[in-house]
Order: structure tokens, then sequence, then C-alpha cells
């Protein structure tokens, strides 16, 4: 009998420590997924960032690296530089990449490095207990903002993937969610275009996903979706920001 | 004409010596006194195939000297005092990674953003952690032009060898000068072992990971346990040059420039007939207390020489075993002690 259904050879054959109905999970099987598909194991080095995901090299299998906090894109910057055939991808959350390390992300986009990001938004900081984050809605509760996020005290969540594709270095860039297997099928598709960018040498792809952090939201998994479509979503639009993917192809003679 | 020999600044002189031993992979900032590093790096990198990156940060370039060396690349980065600061971090997580690299610091005087001048006031944060957690990092000093180029060649072997990043600590007065230097070919002063533990791809083997953080019970203590044993052994690699110390009343004590002008005052006394001598530790870490005691003891004074107000004076006292014999003269915020000064310091003492 033909197995219809396997875990991909890129993840680990290991139980996860993210908690019930996190993105994550689903998001590295998605990279995992499309690594297989792009035969590129073998040549992939993935960088961690700190949150969530800091332990990601027990769940992919395939080298990686952990980063300090929010240095994921200047570490893979140097990787990639050194090593250009390899293909090189950060995985970083909210806290990560749109607080701590907003330098390193934004130059590591203009410089147009040839790497792709992958950028996990759950509007908190996961791994810490669900402070607020740069991404934190107006009026989203969370253990540094009680009664709700005061954008006058705490400012506005901040939409990186508008910022980043104002810049001249970056070649394609998508909003996408896991609301249901419809956009699971579009994350994936947005993902293995990232990956594929680096394979032709297409340059800096740069894909956010919207994901829910029941836990920390005090909600049912369910629920969270519901969350990421009817609060998240109207505020961080769904789609394609930036792609000059063909442009860049046709430069790149590739 | 010896080819090999070029009046050269200390700044490039590094950066030539780092080329010479394969470093191909530069990271930095732009900070005075060092800018003619990067300068340097920025031109010669490409013309050996390797790696120049200006970097929007001293955070960036310490962690692309970090991503540069999981490959197994011969990596390096550059800065001074406030810079090296913001260094820290990329330091702290390398050591913990065991990640070999390559960081110079050409001194200048702080606290705070301090001035241009020359100065040696980064001694504690070189020599006593600079980064968080229960790390030791070799540190070497050079006092000439011609042994900086020696020491930074020394550097990458040191660093790859234990994997470990290591600190060459000059300063801004070194760092600017210029001298003629004879550049010797390269070869190792340590074995060079096989990188079997670098991410460049699980072709044919199993995946690797390169982390820091260990949050299974013990496994961290376990780490750290293994750390000390390498430490240990990075801690027999001592090194100082001593001058006219075997029958010296006084004992200068000082490193890098100093190191240099204090020689020039021990000519001027032996002159008078006093009998100076020197001790100038090479290596900061790990520090040759051993030296430092045996003429420490033997002299009746001991003059420690310094550009800050007084931190390598700690392991000298340390090392020496009558502590009050053990004094001080050093010039802070970029002054620097000429050898007249340090020649009528010593007259004073052993009057």
């Amino acid at each position: 009998m033909k197995p219809v259904y396997l875990k991909p050879e890129s993840l680990k054959d290991v139980v996860t420590s993210y908690c019930p109905g996190c993105g994550h999970g689903l998001v590295h099987r998605l990279i995992a997924e499309v690594i297989d598909e792009l035969k590129v194991r073998e040549k992939t080095i993935g960088i961690a960032p700190v949150g969530c995901a800091v332990y990601a090299y027990d769940y992919f299998n395939f080298d990686v690296a952990e980063a300090p906090h929010g240095r994921p894109p200047a570490v893979a910057t140097a990787i990639k530089r050194c090593l250009p055939d390899r293909i090189v991808f950060t995985y970083q959350g909210d806290g990560d990449l749109a607080s701590i390390g907003t330098n390193e992300i934004i130059h590591a986009a203009n410089r147009g490095e040839n790497i792709t990001v992958i950028f996990i938004n759950n509007a908190n900081y996961g791994m810490t207990g669900g402070q607020m984050a740069p991404t934190t809605l107006p009026g989203m509760r969370t253990t540094t903002t009680q009664k709700g996020r005061d954008s006058k005290l705490h400012g506005f969540p901040l939409r990186v993937s508008e910022l980043l594709a104002t810049l001249e270095g970056t070649v394609y860039i998508e909003r996408v969610s896991l609301i249901d297997p419809a956009n699971v099928i579009k994350t994936k598709k947005a993902i293995k275009k990232a990956f594929s960018n680096q394979l032709t040498g297409t340059g800096f792809s740069f894909v956010e996903v919207l994901s829910p952090c029941p836990v920390n939201w005090g909600l049912k998994p369910l629920e969270a979706l519901k969350f990421v479509k009817d609060q998240m979503i109207p505020y961080f639009k769904l789609g394609i920001l930036k792609d000059k993917t063909e442009e860049m192809k046709k430069e790149k003679g590739a | 004409m010896n080819k090999n020999k070029r009046l050269i600044s200390g700044n490039e002189a590094i950066a030539e010596a780092a080329i010479m031993a394969g470093c191909r992979f530069y990271a930095g900032y732009p900070i005075t006194p060092q800018n003619q590093i990067p300068e340097y790096m920025s031109w010669r990198m490409p013309e050996v195939n390797g790696v120049f990156l200006q970097a929007e940060s001293e955070l960036a370039a310490i962690n692309m000297v970090f991503g540069a060396s999981l490959t197994g690349t011969r990596a390096m980065t550059s800065s001074s005092s406030p810079g090296i600061s913001l260094k820290q971090e990329g330091i702290s997580y390398m050591a913990g990674c065991e990640l070999p690299g390559v960081i110079v610091n050409i001194q200048r005087g702080g606290p705070g953003l301090g001035n241009i001048q020359g100065s040696q006031a980064d001694y504690f944060q070189a020599t006593k952690g600079g980064g968080h957690g229960d790390y030791r990092m070799p540190v070497l000093a050079p006092s000439t032009i011609p042994e900086a180029a020696e020491l930074m060649m020394a550097a990458f072997d040191y660093a790859d060898f234990y994997r470990t990043p290591v600190l060459l600590l000059s300063d801004g007065i070194l760092g600017q000068m210029m001298e003629a230097v004879e550049f010797k070919e390269y070869k190792p002063i340590k074995k060079l072992v096989k990188k079997d533990w670098i991410l460049d791809g699980a072709r044919n083997r199993v995946p690797r990971s390169i982390f820091s953080l260990m949050t299974a019970p013990g496994a961290l203590e376990k780490h750290n346990w293994k750390l000390l044993e390498k430490f240990s052994k990075m801690e027999k690699e001592v090194l100082s040059e001593t001058y006219l110390a075997e029958d010296a009343e006084i004992l200068v004590c000082a490193y890098g420039i100093m190191g240099r002008i204090g020689k020039a005052a021990i000519q001027m006394a032996r002159k008078e007939g006093i009998k100076a001598g020197l001790f100038r530790p090479i290596t900061l870490w790990p520090f040759d207390s051993k030296t430092a005691s045996l003429y420490g003891s033997k002299a009746k004074k001991v003059l420690v020489v310094e550009q800050n107000l007084g931190q390598m004076v700690e392991d000298i006292k340390l090392a020496v075993e009558d502590s009050k014999k053990v004094f001080f003269h050093g010039r802070p915020g970029g002054g620097v002690a000429s050898k007249e000064d340090l020649f009528e310091k010593i007259k004073e003492l052993i009057k």
C-alpha cells in the first residue's frame, strides 16, 4: 500500500515543545515539506531565533544554528556570503525580528541578501509568557498591557512587511495566515516561492505568517484562529506586498 | 631590498597579517582610531576572494563573525572601546557556542564616548569577562607593530585550536603609528585541527546544530564544566617578555605600548646605574603570574605602569607576595606617560 501522508524527511520524528494549537508546528512542517520538494535538505542551514522557536534545531532534520536575540539576519548574511550555494533561511518571531532585531532585518533586506526569512507574527512574546510585542494590536491584553495596549503609551503595531516592501533590496514579500486549510496551502506556496527564489539567486524573500498563540491569548485553538481572522487580518492585510521575482530572474538570466 | 618589509601603520599591519593567516571574512563598523582596518579590508578581502562587510552596527558585525565562523571560515572584526562594549553580546555567545573568531580592540579613552586618544582602559573588560556568563578568552597585547602582526596570526591559531574567541588588545597609539614591518610567512603555531563541527549542509552526515541555550536539567552545568577543562588548557598558553629583570631591584610591569615606553625608561635608568628591569605580559589572559611573581618577589619595588587608573596592577598585586611594594603610575583618558616621566618615577621609588 502506498502511503499518502508521511512525515517530511526534513523534520525529525520528535515531539515539539509547542503549545496545543500553536502555529509554529504547522509552519515547521510546511518549511520541511518545501525543503524536501526542492531537494535541498542536505544544503540547507537554518537560523533559529530567541523565542519559542529557539529549539528549532531539535525539530528540523538539517543543519541549524541558534543566533543571539534578533541577530539571525546578520548571522544568515555571513553564512550565505561564505557559502553562496547553500540555502540559508532565518525563522524569527515578532519579538526577535520586529523589536530587538529591527536593525538587522532592515539592513539584511536593504543589502538584498539572497536569503529567505520566515517571520512568525503572533502579536506577543510567546516564550516569556505573553508580553506586549511591537505587533500587539491596539486594545489587546498582554501581561505588560493588562488593560489592553494603549497606543498613546505604547505606539502602534508595526507592519514589518509593508516597511520592508519600501526597500530597494527586497524582491518578494508576502503576508499569509493559517486560519483555514485554504490559507495553509497559500502559506506553503509562499514559503516555496521564498525558498525557490534563493535557488535562482533572485534575492531577499520574506514571508510573514499570522500565527495563533492560543495559550498566551487565553483562547481555545479554534477561537485563536478566529482571532487571527477577525482581529489581526484587518490590521495586517494578507497578500503579496512586493514581487519583483520575474523581473529579477530576467536580470539574473535565471 | 626585502619586498616583505613595509613601512605600515599598526592598523594596516594587523589587517594584512590577518589576511596572511587565512582570514577570509571581515565585518566591521566605523569607529576611530581603528578605521584603517575596515578600510584596508574593504579592498584587500576581494583580492583574496574573501568577504568584506560593512555592518550596520557593532552588534551585527560580531554576529556576522559568529555566522562566518560557524561555516568554518576564519573570521574577524575590529573596533575601538565603545564598539567593543557592544560586541560583548556576540563574544559571550561565541564562547558559549565554542566558535572561533578574532576581535581586535584598538583602545581609546573612556568611559562613555571618551575620546579618540590611545588608552588601556579596557583591561578589566578584556581579561575579566566583558560579556555575560562564566567564560575565559585569550587576550593578546602587542607592544610593537611587528609583534602586532605576529600575534594577529597567532590569534587565529589559538581561536581555531581551542574553538574560542580571541581578543587582540591594542591601542590608538599602536594603531595609528607607522613602523617598518618585515612580514614573516604565516606558519601555524598550533596544530590546525579539522573543523568537524561546522554547519555547511548535512550532506552524507547527520545534521549538526550550534547553540548556547541548554535548559535540560544539569545540561548547562555539564557544559560549563567542559568549558573549564578547555580554559585550563588555554591557561597554559602564557606569553611574556622580560628585559633586564634578572637583577632588577625595581621591576617595571607594563603591557602593550606602555611596555615599550617602560623599556626605554629602563634603559635610561640603567645608564644612571639603577637596576631597573621589565616584566611585560604579552598574553593578558592567561596572565603570566609565575614570571611576575619570580621577578616581582626578588625586586625591592614593583612599578606598574598603565594608561588607565590602575587595572593590571590588581593582577600584579595578586602575583607578587608582598603587595605593599607594588606601586602604580597611570595616565587615564588618553594621557601618555613619557619615558622621562617613568624614569623620574623609577628614581623616586629607588631613593
